[in-house]
């Protein structure tokens, strides 16, 4: 396959940056995106130009580490896929192909393709934990048995990667699905009850104070995400906000 | 020798622990807050001692490449978590998961420490379960099991494909719970540069910023190193990208031995290569073994014919199918140990019976589990006399309840339907049992300076059982360090922070900064992925499933060779003061570079066949490995001394006094 390839180049975060244009030849539906770009990478570098930065590290699609803009979708065309699993065979000869970073407010880039998405870990360290010590002393795993539906509910919630596709599908960058996700895998579970009310006030306070924006339930989160996670869970973290507020 | 002291508590193996717990020096509260811990790595071991630590009250900072303590490739692991937890009555105890990982790891780990493993790994699924790890349950609440290979019992405990994520988010969450009290400080993209050694102690870290390029100074009273493995040594593997060995080697350089490094461990079930363009492997689960049939055709006529596409494996009829693991361990069948696996699949695509373009590949195969789900899901659903269909579709169902993502992952990767026909597979690197040396207490020979995870030797012996890697990284992180780690530290509480204008530092930032320009001054020859790609073919042709003393000699020429070229003619556009992803992989690759000498030299030295090493020379005449434990029952761990043919191996016997030593057999 032959393919252009339109690229976000910025040299780091006070600069300015610009799309460029590359070809690119010799590409195989076997290849992943990413393999792709280490194509091109490998051709810059022997070129002396500087390649394109990306963030990636497993590459299959578990990290959350990659990211990318592909023709104005997160992760790209394919669905329930991170972009290092999407393949060249969902593309074809002689098409275009528009790369960028995420783009949200809370998500400054910082060099090329690569973009800080610390605000979302500071989410999670304003409460997505339940609070129990290594003691080597809690009570035997099974003294806490879990009904398998809500175990599952609670698993699947749990399958969030981090990566913030959400985020940069949703016109008003927020980050509900991300967030709602850990509420939700918690909301559901025995062990996560005792805290419920200050984790949820405390998460929604800090995804407030980094800069993302409201939920207008547009559901373009739910389409982007790799990992299917569902819309219920904004549902389910609205009623544990709205039962906090209440108990104040 | 006299250097190597394991440091092994006294008394009878299931008492050491514990009294060794009970005399160990504690630090009280109020001089824990003036205590500093580095730890780098946040993946299971390091994101579980960090938590851990700082609960207890000491100043922890960790650090991470990525760009999140959550992205450690722990959160790659597929399959579970082993515990002898015994939930299923099957006869499951300490013993017997002690028993099974020295057997497994061929008899060349250290006994006591794979007994405290064991005996502390019911207490890491407790400690998950009250974090909110979302374990998979039966139909009554309780946790579900499933079975790994090497073993007769089920004591894996899973989350769904994702066990490592959930765990490594529970790790994660509960250091996130002491960012917030503020005490742990967390350096998300920072590299390890160096190792600072005061007064023959660990007393901190060079680090890079990996965004502005600054070269920082960090000081502290211990450091853990908690890296992961080295496995991208071979290129390609199945860690990620940016695993290495920097931390570890960079240690190695200030003292600590490294052991074993030539125990490696090549898993059985990874998608084939496709191409050139490849950079990694894909695992899929060794947990699929439970449920699929590994074979290949058995006429060799066939086998041709499906690698030129004119035959499907779905037209081989029964009878024409090799399932070869069944025939040859009819024991354990397709749940023999990875290595025993391996060399398997290897040795019927070296004899011609591979069944993809490029031969390397053989099927792993989900009808008959299909079929057998089928038929007890329409029982248990009240269909009675079901006809195929209604079988095939219920069965598929289950199959994808049990291991729905990896399914789907194989479909996007391979653009196959593995429900319809059967997945190829074929050994890929996965994970190294070597690493450096630790002491009981998991104190490498640098005091001061620790080592958890796959970071360290210390546990696997020569082969790692599936499911335990998991259980070794929470073990050492939850459960071992925090007590070994006080009873060091229990000698610093009037030492006060250590300056970090202090003339070692000085001398090590100079040396960090030194090599990055030395990088950056390269000829510009070739990218880094050149070198990289080469040292991976050597290591793979020539140190990989099996090894001869020949092709290890010329390896260890290649590789010192390759490392000379790369020194004078890499090439590295940009420049070091700032982002910089090809610098980055530049200084992983030059320490491959040296590791993967070592690594041959290792092999060499070790002449019989234990678990993932295998020399051809030493053999059955069935081709299972042999062993020779008269002169070959001990660890070898290296001394860096320059280059590495250099490096002096120094032996830690190893001592069997509550297990006798057989000749593995899964037959
Ligand atoms: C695909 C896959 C599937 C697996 N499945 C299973 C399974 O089902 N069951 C099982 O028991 N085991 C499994 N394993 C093995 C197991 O996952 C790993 O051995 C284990 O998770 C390693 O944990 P760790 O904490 O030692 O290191 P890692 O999780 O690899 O963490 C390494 C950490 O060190 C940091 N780091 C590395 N170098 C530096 C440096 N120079 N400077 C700063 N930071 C650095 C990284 O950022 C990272 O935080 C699997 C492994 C793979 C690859
Ligand atoms: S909810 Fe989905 S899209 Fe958002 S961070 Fe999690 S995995 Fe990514
Ligand atoms: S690189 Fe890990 S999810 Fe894509």
């Amino acid at each position: 396959m032959k393919l252009t390839l339109k690229i976000w180049r910025q040299k780091d975060a006070a600069s300015k940056g610009k799309m460029v244009d590359y070809p690119i030849s010799g590409v195989e539906g076997d290849m992943s995106f990413l393999e792709m770009l280490d194509v091109l990478n490998e051709q810059l570098i022997n070129k002396g130009e500087e390649p394109v930065e990306f963030d990636h590290d497993c590459r299959e699609g578990i990290c959350g580490t990659c990211s990318l803009q592909i023709n104005g979708e997160p992760h790209g065309p394919d669905r329930l896929v991170t972009t290092c699993q999407l393949h060249m065979r969902k593309f074809n000869d002689g098409d275009t192909i528009v790369i960028e970073p995420f783009r949200a407010t809370a998500f400054p880039v910082l060099k090329d393709l690569i973009v800080d998405r610390s605000a979302l870990d500071r989410i999670q360290q304003s409460g997505g934990y339940i609070s129990v010590n290594t003691s080597g002393n809690t009570v035997d795993a099974n003294a806490i048995p879990i009904n398998k539906h809500d175990a599952d509910e609670a698993m699947d919630a749990a399958t969030c990667i981090g990566c913030g596709a959400c985020v940069a599908a949703c016109k008003n960058a927020s980050a509900m699905l991300f967030t709602s996700a850990k509420v939700s895998q918690f909301a559901l579970l025995p062990q996560g009850q005792i805290e419920a009310t200050e984790r949820v006030q405390n998460m929604v306070r800090q995804m407030d104070l980094e800069g993302f924006g409201n939920c207008t339930n547009t559901g373009a989160c739910e389409v982007e995400c790799p990992k299917g996670i569902s819309l219920e869970n904004i549902a389910r973290m609205n009623r544990e906000y709205y039962s906090a507020s209440l108990k104040g | 020798m006299g250097i190597l002291d394991s440091k092994v508590p006294a008394g009878p193996l299931a008492d050491k622990w514990t009294n060794h717990k009970n005399q160990i020096d504690l630090v009280n509260p109020a001089n824990k807050r003036n205590i500093d811990i580095i730890i780098v790595g946040t993946g299971l071991a390091g994101g579980a001692a960090a938590a851990t630590l700082a609960e207890l009250g000491y100043n922890v900072k960790t650090f991470c490449y990525q760009d999140s303590p959550r992205r450690a490739h722990s959160i790659a692991a597929q399959g579970g978590i082993n515990a002898a937890k015994n939930y299923q009555g099957d006869g499951d105890s300490n013993y017997r998961l002690f028993y099974d990982t020295v057997k497994g790891g061929d008899y060349r780990s250290r006994e006591a420490n794979v007994y405290r493993l064991a005996e502390v790994s019911a207490n890491i699924i407790d400690q998950c379960v009250a974090q909110g790890v979302p374990f998979a349950r039966e139909y009554g609440g309780l946790l579900d099991n499933r079975s790994f290979g090497g073993v007769l019992v089920s004591r894996t405990f899973y989350a769904k494909g994702q066990t490592g994520q959930q765990l490594l988010l529970g790790a994660y969450a509960a250091m996130n719970r002491q960012i917030n009290r503020g005490k742990i400080k967390s350096y998300t993209r920072h590299e390890m540069m160096d190792l600072v050694k005061i007064d023959g102690k660990a007393r901190g870290i060079i680090a890079r910023n990996l965004v502005t390029g600054e070269i920082e100074r960090h000081s502290a009273h211990a450091v853990v190193l908690a890296t992961g493995g080295y496995g991208n040594v071979f290129f390609l593997s199945t860690n990620a990208m940016g695993s290495n060995v920097m931390a570890a080697w960079r240690a190695h350089r200030k003292g600590a031995f490294f052991a074993n490094p030539c125990y490696t461990q090549i898993h059985p079930t990874c998608i084939p290569v496709s191409g050139d363009h490849q950079s990694k492997l894909t695992l899929m689960s060794e947990s699929l073994r439970n449920d699929g049939r590994i074979w290949v055709p058995k006429r060799l006529e066939d086998a041709q014919a499906i690698r030129e596409g004119k035959l499907t494996p779905l037209q081989l009829k029964e009878e024409d199918r090799d399932y070869y693991l069944e025939r040859r361990y009819p024991a354990f069948g397709n749940l023999v140990p990875r290595d025993v696996a391996s060399r398997a699949a290897k040795e019927r695509c070296d004899a011609g019976f591979g069944v993809n373009k490029t031969g390397e590949a053989v099927y792993l195969d989900f009808a008959s589990a299909i079929e057998r789900y089928g038929k007890e899901k329409a029982m248990t659903s009240g269909i009675k006399n079901p006809d195929k269909n209604t079988i095939t579709t219920l069965g598929k169902e289950v199959i994808e309840a049990k291991y729905g993502n990896l399914f789907q992952m194989y479909e996007k990767i391979v653009d196959e339907n593995p429900y319809e026909t059967p997945m190829m597979i074929y050994p890929a690197v996965h994970y190294t049992m070597g690493g450096l040396w630790v002491d009981y207490n998991l104190q490498t020979t640098v005091e001061g300076c620790y080592a958890a995870g796959e970071a360290n030797f210390s546990d696997h012996g020569a082969n790692r059982l599936g499911a335990s890697a998991l259980m070794q990284g929470l073990a050492d992180g939850y459960f071992v360090l925090p007590y070994t780690i006080g009873d060091y530290l229990s000698n610093d509480i009037r030492t006060g922070a250590i300056p970090t204008d202090a003339p070692e530092f000085d001398a090590a930032e100079k040396e960090v900064k030194d090599r990055l320009s030395k990088l950056m001054g390269g000829k510009g020859l070739h990218s880094v992925d050149y070198y990289h790609k080469k040292l991976g073919k050597i290591m793979w042709n020539k140190c990989g499933m099996a090894r001869n003393a020949k092709h290890l000699n010329e390896a260890i020429e290649e590789i010192s060779a390759l490392r000379a070229d790369f020194w004078e003619n890499v090439k590295i556009p940009g420049d070091a003061n700032g982002m910089n992803q090809e610098l980055e992989k530049a200084g992983r690759v030059a320490d491959f570079l040296e590791l993967g000498e070592l690594f041959a030299k290792d092999a060499l030295n070790r002449n019989e066949s234990c678990g993932g090493h295998f020399r051809e020379e030493y053999q059955t005449p069935e081709g299972e490995a042999l062993r020779d434990d008269e002169n070959y029952r001990y660890v070898a761990a290296w001394e860096y001394k320059g280059a590495p043919k250099d490096a002096v191996l120094h032996k830690e016997e190893l001592v069997y006094e509550n297990i006798e030593l057989k000749t593995r057999s899964y037959k």
